[in-house]
C-alpha cells in the first residue's frame, strides 16, 4: 500500500520489469505466428508471395516498431497506444484504439488456443497411437485449459509471467533455429527441395494474389506492439521498451525467414497453404524423430507463450479504460497482494474461450483458425492506421526539445508515411479476401463509438484525463 | 473410460478448478478491501 501526496492510500502497478521480460512479451506474442498462420500467405498467393508478404510486413512493422518505441518511452502507462491515443488525439479515439487492442489480443489468444488443442491432437495421434476419434476428444478441453492457466499465471503476478516467457519463448525461437541448422544446406541431408522457385507455378494467382497475401504476412509480426503494454510495470520505460522493442523486431525478422526458408523446401505449397501447424509438419516430413518432438515442443511453447502475452496486454487495455471510466470503473481495480488487473483479467477469459471453443467448430472438415485470426489481424491492423496520425500530431503538439522522450526514432516522417501507405494496401488485401469481415468489424466499432458519444462519455472524469507532465501543446 | 478420456475429463476438470479459484479469490479481495482502495489505481502515479 502506497500514500499519493494526499496521504490517501492508494495501489497500483508495480515496476518490477526489465528489457528481456519487455523482448518476452513482444517476441513471445509474435513467435507463433512463425509456427502457424503466416501460410496462409502461400494459400492466396503462392511461395514467392509469402516472402514478399514477409519483407513488405517487415517494414511495416519495423516503422510500427520505432514509432511506437518512441511514444511509449515518453507516454509511460499501462494500456499503451490506448493511453497514447487519449493524451495525442482525444477520447473518442482513445476507446476505439483500446478496443482494436483488446479484440485483436483476445482473438489472437484464443487462436494459440486453438493451436495447443490442435497439438494436443497430434501429440495424442502421433506419439499416443490414438485413434483420430479419441485425439479429437482431447481438443476443447485443452483449449480451455491452456487459457485457464496462463490466465491464472497472469492473475497471480507480471514478473512471474513474463520471466516464464523468456523461457518458452527462448526455447521456442531456439527450436526455429535448431530445425535449420539440421535441415539447411550445409547438413547433407538434401531436404530441402526449393523446386517451386523454377517451376511456372512460383506465383499461381500472379500479382494480386501477392497483394492478397499481405493481409496474412502481418501474422509474422503481428503483437510486437504488445511491448507498449508494460510501460507501466518497467523499472526503466525510457530504456526497456525500446530495447525490448528493437532486439525483438530482429528476432521476428530472422524467424520469420528461417521459416519460410525451412517450410517452402519441405512442404509442398499447395498443403502448405492451407496446414494448422506447418512447423510441426516440417518437422515430421525431416523423417527424424527428435526434430519432430522439438517442432512439437517449440509450437507449444510458441502459442503459450503468446496466449500468455495477450492475456497481459488485452487486460492492461481493458483495465487501463475501466480507470478511466470509459469503461465502468470496476474494471479498474488492482490485485492488493499480487497487483494485478486481476478483475479485467478474469473477465475476458470466458470470452477467450468462447472464441476459442466456437473458432474451433468444423466447417466443411476446416477449422475456423483463419476466421479468427483474420478478425484479429482487422483489429490489430485499424491500431496500426491510428499510429501514423498519432505520430504527426505527437510531433507537431509536442516538437522535439519541448519534452524530454526517452528514444528518438530517426527519418520521422518517413516510417509514418510508409506505415500509412503499407497500412491501405494492407486494407485492400483484406478487403480482396475478407470484405465482408472487414465491413463487419467496420460497423462494429462505428456502433460502439456512437454508443460511446451519446451514453458513456458522460461518465469520464475529463479532468483527469491528461495525466503527464508536458507543456500545453503548440496550437493551443 | 479409455486414457484420453481421463486425460480429457481431467483438462476440463482442472480447468474449472482453477476459474473457481480465480473468481473465489476475486469475490474475497471485493469483500475484503473497500472497493475506493481496490479501485484507487491512478494513471502517472507510483
Amino acid at each position: 500500500m502506497s500514500t499519493s501526496t494526499s496521504n490517501v492510500p492508494h495501489i497500483g502497478l508495480r515496476r518490477v520489469l526489465g528489457p528481456a521480460h519487455v523482448w518476452a512479451l513482444g517476441v513471445g506474442i509474435v513467435l507463433v505466428g512463425e509456427f502457424m498462420g503466416w501460410n496462409f500467405t502461400i494459400d492466396n498467393g503462392g511461395p514467392w508471395a509469402a516472402l514478399v508478404a514477409c519483407f513488405v510486413s517487415g517494414l511495416l512493422y519495423t516503422c510500427v516498431a520505432m514509432i511506437d518505441s518512441e511514444v511509449t518511452s515518453t507516454v509511460a502507462a499501462a494500456g499503451g497506444q490506448y493511453t497514447q491515443a487519449k493524451h495525442i488525439v482525444g477520447p473518442l479515439m482513445a476507446f476505439n484504439v483500446g478496443l482494436y487492442l483488446v479484440l485483436a489480443y483476445t482473438m489472437l489468444e484464443a487462436a494459440d488456443a486453438i493451436v495447443v488443442g490442435d497439438l494436443m491432437k497430434s501429440l495424442a495421434a502421433d506419439f499416443g497411437g490414438a485413434s483420430p476419434e479419441q485425439a479429437e476428444q482431447l481438443a476443447r478441453p485443452f483449449v480451455t485449459l491452456s487459457i485457464l492457466i496462463l490466465a491464472l499465471l497472469n492473475y497471480r503476478g507480471v514478473f512471474m509471467t513474463l520471466s516464464v516467457n523468456i523461457v518458452i519463448t527462448g526455447f521456442a525461437f531456439l527450436a526455429i533455429l535448431l530445425l535449420l541448422f539440421h535441415v539447411g544446406p550445409w547438413s547433407g541431408t538434401q531436404l530441402l527441395q526449393h523446386k517451386v522457385f523454377f517451376s511456372n507455378e512460383t506465383l499461381p494467382y500472379g500479382w494480386l494474389g501477392v497483394l492478397a497475401s499481405l493481409q496474412f504476412g502481418m501474422w509474422y509480426y503481428l503483437g510486437i506492439e504488445g511491448t507498449c503494454q508494460s510501460a507501466e510495470e518497467v523499472r526503466s520505460p525510457g530504456r526497456a521498451i525500446p530495447l525490448g522493442t528493437m532486439t525483438g523486431m530482429l528476432t521476428l525478422v530472422i524467424a520469420a525467414i528461417i521459416t519460410w526458408y525451412v517450410c517452402t523446401g519441405l512442404i509442398p505449397w499447395e498443403y502448405l497453404g492451407i496446414a494448422a501447424t506447418p512447423m510441426y509438419d516440417a518437422g515430421k516430413l525431416t523423417g527424424n524423430w527428435s526434430l519432430q518432438v522439438l517442432m512439437w515442443v517449440g509450437s507449444a511453447f510458441a502459442a503459450m507463450a503468446s496466449a500468455n502475452g495477450c492475456i497481459n496486454d488485452a487486460s492492461r487495455a481493458w483495465f487501463s479504460m475501466g480507470r478511466d471510466r470509459y469503461l465502468p470503473a470496476w474494471f479498474g481495480a488492482v490485485h492488493p497482494r499480487y497487483h494485478t488487473p486481476y478483475r479485467a483479467i478474469v473477465f475476458l477469459v470466458p470470452i477467450a474461450c468462447a472464441f476459442g471453443l466456437t473458432g474451433y467448430t468444423q466447417i466443411q472438415g476446416q477449422i475456423m483458425l483463419n476466421q479468427i485470426v483474420t478478425f484479429s489481424i482487422l483489429a490489430g491492423l485499424l491500431g496500426y492506421t491510428f499510429m501514423p496520425i498519432n505520430m504527426i500530431r505527437f510531433r507537431r503538439m509536442w516538437p522535439l526539445g519541448s519534452i524530454e522522450r526517452g528514444y528518438v526514432h530517426p527519418f520521422h516522417p518517413i516510417p509514418t508515411l510508409t506505415l500509412a501507405a503499407l497500412c491501405a494496401i494492407t486494407f485492400v488485401a483484406v478487403f480482396l479476401g475478407y470484405g465482408r469481415n472487414l465491413l463487419a468489424i467496420m460497423a462494429f466499432f462505428i456502433i460502439i463509438s456512437a454508443w460511446f458519444v451519446l451514453h458513456r462519455y458522460k461518465y469520464v472524469r475529463r479532468g483527469d484525463q491528461f495525466t503527464m507532465n508536458w507543456p500545453r501543446p503548440i496550437g493551443y | 473410460m479409455n486414457f484420453w478420456e481421463i486425460l480429457s475429463n481431467g483438462a476440463w476438470l482442472l480447468s474449472a478448478l482453477i476459474a473457481l479459484w480465480m473468481v473465489a479469490d476475486l469475490l474475497k479481495v471485493g469483500k475484503e478491501f473497500p472497493e475506493d482502495y481496490l479501485t484507487s489505481s491512478r494513471e502517472g502515479q507510483e
